[in-house]
């Protein structure tokens, strides 16, 4: 394969990787029934505070490793205060939590612009590549999928997991149940509410490090305005077009950056008479019509061509149904 | 095993839902636990099984007191319950729902939980595939689900609230049948919770009876439905009739000509129909069986993807919800909460809602009409109580209160679901006060009972397809129930 091709193919994996660790987050929490509509804004305010505490522990030890892991746990901590106070509006204090969460992802984004003045174009400590021995020798998928840094081996390793612990394990039922049909967790002894705070909290700091993964890696240091602004949002509806699934969140999340950056290599080529702002809105708007696609009877219309063992399948993969409690309280009794 | 039950009581506000309630239940005998809307009966099986704790009051299990908090608890100490609508998750499948609850580490056990759930289900002639997804069964298969999954975690008694309700006749079959062996072989005890009375004299050993919160008697079966209808209400009721009047010559009031509905699941292909004012037109079949797609289109809600529609001969073809009911529709949905009644507004501002049309609401007005209103349909509640607190018996004659008085057509969703039979006769009465006016009335149930009682005809509903009984007078129960099964090809009429 052309050497070109693969090192584009690479670089869409390597900037897919935050949208796909915030679309991970984020399912592990609706999937728990709780929507954290702070996405966006936790993911701006955690690459800043990851990346300033990243700024500090290099001055203060001079270890880059030791800098990076500062970072990222501060980027995590921040964001998964947002998520507990998401969770701590929408569960113990009855607030809706599509206020919340919208309320949230403001005030951290507006926060993080006023903090981050200062910080602006500074130079940082940043995550190298580490090639993964034998396997990043293998022609073609070596040089995309595992000559990337530690946070997108990470992903992987997180993509299986969630998708292991949701369908494979005792506590993955308990998971999805209480995001299905709360009454019936509850009835089966499950500590609805506890576990709905669990995973707001392990979810936002999986936000938390997606913000951390924009600013110590993807898109070193910090620009004003943030340029990771809007990849919250886009997150959010990469969940919607995964169907709540960690298999097709990803894959909706490398659809994406592919579309990215099919746009910025058009927009780059000098003799194509379309308006820079279309071809910038074009993976927007694509996104949208996979969304009408996956969501409308069309679907189903291609499937009745495939034999039916294939169909039932293909039925089962491609169902896209919100978790049925998704947004609503739970009281017991 | 052995259950006894010491001054159990209850409230809930100034309601006495359980008024210090004695009983014992035996091992190895079925118990119906009678009672009418609002007389405890649910709100005492759920203190049993764990749902809601007492206010005060004991449980003895074995002549040991027994304290349990939850569901979970009380499954351990043997008593299960099965809800009217089972607690199962829809989105997992049926294996998934069987071993979620049960004890053990994070790996799932598929191998041997399917083994003992074909070993359970096999044995009472149950059919579930563990694969397939929750929200693909009938609420018959469902509940078959949620009894093997209660037996695999060792359950000794069984606790079914309305049971048959949305169930075929053949799976009321087996689900007795399964009943029965708990309790003679295993010597289970089983209680059952239900207003339908045959049930209870076909299935029970004896009966206890609630009314306001306390016992008020206990029997042994067989008895006449006569004797329980005595004890439930303290008083005889006349079985209610209804005089079928000649309909020949009477104004066409709903003609449907050839067309097609198109539902989510199926669809019905090319229905025609002629209903005069009058008519009563009932209609049978399991829950999703297409009889909603034709209530749903009488009602403007559901478009004909072919064919037409004419009202009182206007052609409505493709009009809108709000032209249907200019035209004369009333449509009442079984979802009350959901579809017909608006949560959050008090019963004056439902009224308001239809009677005043001028862009200033006169409140004094509304809260007048609506005082008549709640006089009138004697709804216990007051103008100023919110829909959702009131029972499901008053929401029910709200919505009478809100139909029109003189409509062409009534179209009605289980326009008796889950009232008791006072309440249900009630509710009827209503219903024929405006059929008199020259309404026709289309209404489904799924109380067999209630179509023969009421029905001029019936159409009977199987996955889509359309049976007429052109005579409800002339079937039976179980022909009706084999119809709902499918069985359309026996029937020569």
């Amino acid at each position: 394969m052309n050497e070109q091709l693969i090192n584009i193919l690479a670089g869409i994996v390597a900037t897919a990787t935050p949208l796909v660790i915030a679309g991970l987050g984020e399912t592990i929490i609706e999937r728990a029934g709780v929507v954290n509509l702070s996405l966006d804004g936790s993911i701006t305010l955690s690459a800043l505070v990851g990346f300033i505490a990243a700024l500090a522990a290099q001055a203060a030890t001079g270890s880059d490793a030791v800098a990076l892991l500062c970072g990222l746990l501060a980027a995590a901590l921040t964001s998964a205060v947002i998520a507990f106070i998401v969770a701590l509006g929408g569960i113990t204090l009855r607030q809706d939590q599509v206020a919340v969460g919208f309320v949230l992802t403001m005030l951290a984004a507006d926060i993080a612009q006023f903090i981050g003045q200062p910080y602006t174009g500074q130079l940082g400590p940043q995550i190298l590549i580490t090639p993964i021995p034998i396997l990043s020798q293998i022609p073609i998928i070596g040089p995309i999928l595992f000559r990337q840094t530690i946070l997108v081996y990470f992903s992987y390793v997180l993509m299986i997991g969630l998708w292991y612990w949701m369908f494979r394990t005792r506590g993955g039922l308990a998971h999805r149940a209480i995001g299905e049909r709360p009454a019936a967790a509850f009835a089966r002894g499950t500590n609805v509410n506890r576990l709905r705070y669990f995973y707001t909290i392990l979810g936002g700091a999986l936000v938390g490090v997606a913000g951390g993964a924009y600013s110590l890696s993807v898109k070193a240091g910090w620009t004003t305005p943030p340029n990771m602004s809007g990849d919250g949002w886009i997150a959010l509806a990469i969940v919607i077009f995964g169907g709540w699934h960690p298999f097709r969140v990803a894959l909706g999340a490398y659809l994406f950056a592919g579309l990215r950056a099919l746009a910025f290599a058009v927009q780059s080529s000098p003799d194509i008479g379309i308006p820079v702002v279309l071809l910038n809105a074009m993976p927007w708007i694509l996104m949208i019509v996979t969304l009408l696609l996956v969501s409308s009877g069309s679907i189903e219309r291609l499937l009745q061509i495939l034999p039916r063992s294939v169909q039932k399948r293909m039925r089962n993969f491609l169902r896209a149904e919100p978790p049925a409690a998704l947004g609503t309280r739970f009281d017991p009794e | 095993m052995e259950i006894e039950l010491h001054h159990i009581h209850k409230r809930f506000g100034p309601v006495h839902a359980n008024n210090d309630v004695n009983l014992t239940f035996h091992g190895g005998r079925i118990v119906g636990i009678l009672g009418e809307n609002g007389a405890g009966k649910s709100t005492l099986m759920k203190i049993l099984s764990g749902y809601q704790p007492a206010d005060s009051g004991e449980i003895h299990i074995d002549g040991q007191r027994v304290i349990y908090h939850g569901t979970q608890q009380a499954i351990q100490h043997g008593i299960g319950m099965l809800q009217q609508d089972p607690l199962d998750v829809a989105a997992f499948t049926v294996l998934e729902n069987f071993i979620y609850g049960q004890p053990g580490g994070q790996q799932l056990p598929r191998k041997a939980a399917a083994e003992q759930l074909s070993t359970i289900s096999r044995r009472f002639g149950f059919e579930l595939d563990p694969d397939t997804p929750c929200y693909h069964l009938s609420i018959g298969q469902r509940q078959q689900l949620e009894i093997v999954r209660l037996l695999a975690l060792g359950v000794k008694t069984l606790i079914l609230d309305e049971p048959t309700t949305g169930i075929s006749a053949e799976q009321k079959q087996i689900l007795f049948d399964a009943l029965r062996e708990l309790a003679t072989k295993d010597g289970m005890s089983v209680l059952l919770v239900s207003h339908k009375l045959e049930d209870v004299i076909a299935l029970c050993h004896e009966v206890a009876v609630l009314r306001a919160g306390r016992v008020v008697g206990a029997k042994e079966m067989p008895a006449t439905t006569r004797q329980l209808v005595t004890l439930m209400f303290g008083q005889e009721l006349a079985p209610q009739t209804r005089t079928r009047e000649n309909l020949q010559g009477r104004p066409e009031a709903v003609r449907l000509d050839g067309v097609t509905l198109r539902g989510k699941r199926l669809s019905v292909e090319n229905l025609s129909l002629s209903i005069r004012a009058g008519e009563v037109i009932g209609l049978a079949g399991l829950d999703g069986s297409g009889q909603e797609l034709l209530l749903r289109a009488c009602a403007g809600l559901v478009k004909p993807a072919s064919g037409r529609l004419y009202l009182g001969g206007h052609d409505m073809t493709g009009q809108s919800y709000r032209q249907f009911l200019a035209q004369g529709v009333a449509f009442g949905a079984a979802g009350r909460l959901e579809e017909g009644l608006v949560g959050g507004l008090t019963l004056t501002e439902h009224i308001a809602l239809i009677t005043e049309t001028n862009t200033v609401i006169d409140w004094g007005r509304a809260r007048q009409h609506t005082a008549d209103q709640i006089k009138l349909y004697d709804v216990r509640g007051r103008p100023e109580s919110r829909i959702e607190t009131l029972s499901g018996g008053n929401q029910q004659r709200m919505l009478m209160a809100l139909m029109p008085q003189k409509p062409l057509l009534l179209v009605l969703e289980q326009p008796t679901r889950g009232l008791d039979v006072d309440s249900a006769r009630w509710i009827w009465e209503q219903l024929f006060t405006r059929q008199a006016t020259g309404a026709a009335m289309v209404f489904s149930t799924p109380d067999l009972d209630e179509l023969v009682t009421y029905s001029d005809r019936i159409l009977v509903f199987y996955s889509g397809q359309v049976y007429e009984v052109k005579d409800a007078t002339r079937t039976t129960i179980d022909e009706l129930g084999r119809l709902i099964g499918g069985h359309f090809e026996e029937q020569t009429q």
